[in-house]
């Protein structure tokens, strides 16, 4: 058994229950934080699942998706996002990307994990949805193709980090690839989830579908620059001329996705201000009661003090890329709740003019369900700082294909390539100048 | 295969003289059913007809509608007082819990007509032909019974992802904790129509005759005869969402609207009138 775990050691760069033992007492704090989090969040969910949601949590009848949901779409947004700028690597061989594919291949699977953990616990039968998913399916329902895919890219995705771990690049390359065009099918499709509900004039429509695609790129590049300059933080050792080179070229990728949401949003403002159905939310995102979650954490922490952030730190700064994309995490979180919650504020009843539905309804989370939230959040928070140590900071040994030519770089671990009649010395002192 | 030519600048005109006067009317008729001028043309975009229109087949065939008996609910909305009786029938035919309904009955406020300042909406499931909450659930759960057109649920199914709530836009669903399913108004399809009786539970509740449940593919049933009419203007809830409901509304307590329950076909003879 102990040979075993040498040679995974070795091969996998996986450093066991040890590497765990050896952290810091801090270090063992903070993770001990997170279980007490995940245990503590379960034990509520589970306390909700027994007596009853409909006793506990602030959803209605007619908002009847809540926190969970938000919380639980955040998640799997995170999930594919970093699926999907990881790819840009692994998958299509953008060379400066390949340093961050085993790292944000394992938070991908994290990320859909805790969804799952929290979707458990908005879902009221979820035994049953086991069972009648197989034996009773629609296939023109969201929700079933939500369920199908997911679960499916999570078998991608685990498969693929199988391979990513055994260095085996052609396997883990075709896994990517499925796991991307499952991933990208699932996504597009949990907006469609919103978007085909034709009583529903906020969400209908192919924007939510094109929106979460590119929302959930966004969110990937923000999530692998913010893991891998906080596990810079955990271990300096990480960082080499070859992974800077990498959240270089991620923070660049982020800048340009932010700028594309913001090109989003500011359409799906002015439209919605001129239509029928949408103006009375929109104006609570204005001046209403979604004015602080829409001005000052969607529209500043989530898109613009990144974008200023990010073009600041110069793709560099890393304690300035940490603290923005933190930040950002924090806004995206938001903006995914201002998707869920405005879409059921207004009664499909409104439009008549009846005296019941004259106002927008009103929500707010209960305690079991922001407990509920966190056990997802928690399990992340844990399962990510047990990853840095127990992986040893997802490190490479060369797991990425070498094309002819070139060579790894003994400085710093990157792909050089020479030109003729250039020494090893020559190709590195070139490639460094950039750097 | 070879087709033989035809020259149509060649062709002589047969005139009109040929055409017999049979054939005429039957011309006739189709220009008037594809305009939708036939029983009910102005609500043609809005019933639950599929595919041809009303008059296709002349009036009262069964082909007409896609259930036998097709179920429907015309709401006389202003002959709606607000007792809600219907609703308290409702809740103790089908036991409602008290944090949920499958029927209410909403309230307009005017301040500015001469006639009345409120009027009553009652509202149930619209049992759409065309329903969102059967395409959004993930396990069938809620399904079109293929003989009635009753929008119903099968409760172990229901894995509670909510997705049907948010996907009805007449706000008919509620997640009843008792049965661990959503919940909604069946047309009292398990409590009372499918044991013989004829009306629902809140149409045999209604003192005033504002809700008139009945088939709609019979021609001597009142839902039939509200329906298939042209004087009085019926409308559903939400027409945009294009749904196919068959809850029609219409005001109803016009002079027109007795006349067509007397069976009399003109709003200005009166036979009896001297």
């Amino acid at each position: 058994m102990a040979s075993r775990i040498v040679n995974i050691s070795k091969k996998w760069g996986f450093h066991g229950v040890e590497a765990l033992k050896e952290a810091s007492p801090g270090y063992k704090v903070l993770m001990g934080f997170f279980v007490l989090l995940t245990l503590a969040g379960m034990a509520v969910g589970l306390h909700a699942l027994f007596v009853g949601y409909h006793h506990v949590y602030g959803v209605t009848r007619q908002i009847s998706w809540g926190l969970l949901i938000s919380v639980y779409i955040f998640c799997v947004v995170t999930s594919t996002g970093l699926c999907i700028v990881s790819s840009i690597g692994h998958v299509f061989g953008g060379e400066a990307f390949m340093p961050i594919a085993k790292r944000a291949v394992f938070m991908s699977i994290v990320f859909m994990f805790g969804g799952f953990c929290i979707i458990f616990f908005d879902i009221e039968n979820p035994f049953r949805m086991a069972i009648w998913n197989v034996f009773s399916p629609n296939f023109v329902s969201n929700m079933w193709w939500m369920g199908t895919l997911y679960g499916m890219y999570l078998v991608f995705m685990i498969v693929e980090y199988y391979f990513l771990l055994d260095q085996n690049h052609s396997m883990s390359r075709l896994m990517g690839f499925f796991g991307l065009v499952v991933g990208v099918a699932a996504h597009s499709n949990l907006g469609a989830v919103f978007g085909m509900l034709h009583g529903r004039p906020f969400w209908y429509g192919p924007y939510l579908p094109i929106y979460f695609i590119f929302s959930a790129a966004m969110s990937g590049g923000c999530a692998i620059l913010f893991f891998t300059t906080l596990g810079w933080k955990i271990n300096p050792e990480i960082m080499n001329q070859r992974m800077e080179r990498a959240v270089k070229a991620v923070t660049q990728v982020t800048i340009f996705l932010i700028s594309v949401i913001i090109f989003f949003t500011i359409w799906k403002i002015i439209t919605g201000m001129v239509s029928e159905g949408k103006h009375l939310v929109i104006m609570s995102f204005l001046n209403g009661d979604y004015a602080i979650n829409f001005w000052v954490f969607e529209v500043f922490l989530g898109m613009f003090l990144p974008l200023y952030l990010l073009i600041r730190s110069r793709g560099n700064n890393f304690n300035l890329i940490m603290w923005a994309t933190g930040l950002m995490m924090i806004g995206i979180f938001f903006m995914r709740y201002d998707i869920v919650i405005p879409g059921q504020m207004e009664s499909v009843y409104h439009s008549l003019g009846v005296v019941e539905e004259a106002n927008l309804l009103t929500y707010t989370p209960s305690f079991h369900e922001i407990m509920a939230s966190l056990f997802g959040i928690g399990f992340i928070g844990f399962a990510y700082f047990a990853g840095e140590k127990m992986l040893n900071g997802h490190q490479l040994e060369k797991h990425e294909i070498v094309p002819d030519g070139g060579y790894i770089c003994p400085g710093c671990g990157a792909i050089h390539f020479m030109e003729e009649g250039e020494t090893e010395e020559d190709a590195m002192k070139r490639h460094h100048r950039i750097w | 295969m070879k087709f033989s030519k035809i020259d149509f600048d060649k062709l002589e005109n047969e005139g009109t003289a040929s055409v017999s006067t049979r054939e005429r009317r039957k011309f006739l008729k189709l220009g008037l059913a594809v305009a939708g001028v036939y029983a009910g043309g102005k609500i043609l975009s809005l019933t639950s007809v599929i595919g041809t229109a009303h008059a296709s087949g002349g009036v009262g065939t069964i082909k007409k509608y896609p259930y036998n008996p097709h179920y429907s609910m015309v709401i006389r909305q202003s002959l709606c007082i607000d007792c809600e009786k219907c609703v308290d029938a409702c809740n103790t035919t089908n036991h409602v819990p008290e944090y949920g309904y499958r029927t209410r009955i909403l309230t307009k406020k005017y301040t500015d007509q001469l006639d009345k300042q409120v009027e009553f909406i009652p509202v149930l499931c619209n049992h759409c032909n065309n329903a969102p909450c059967v395409r959004a659930c993930p396990t069938k759960a809620t399904f079109k019974d293929p003989v009635t057109g009753i929008v119903r649920m099968e409760s172990k199914k229901c894995i509670g992802c909510k997705t049907c709530m948010l996907a009805c836009p007449y706000d008919a669903r509620y997640f009843n904790v008792e049965r661990r399913a959503v919940d909604k108004c069946d047309f009292c399809w398990d409590k009372r129509l499918s044991q013989g009786e004829t009306q629902t539970g809140c149409s045999a509740a209604c003192p005033t005759g504002s809700r008139t449940f009945g088939n709609l593919t019979d021609p001597d049933n009142i839902v039939y005869k509200l329906v298939h009419q042209l004087e009085e203007r019926i409308w559903v809830i939400r027409p945009a969402d294009d749904t196919k409901p068959n809850i029609f509304y219409m005001k109803g307590n016009m002079r027109s609207v007795d006349n067509i329950l007397k069976e009399q076909k003109f709003k200005y003879f009166d036979p009896n009138k001297a």
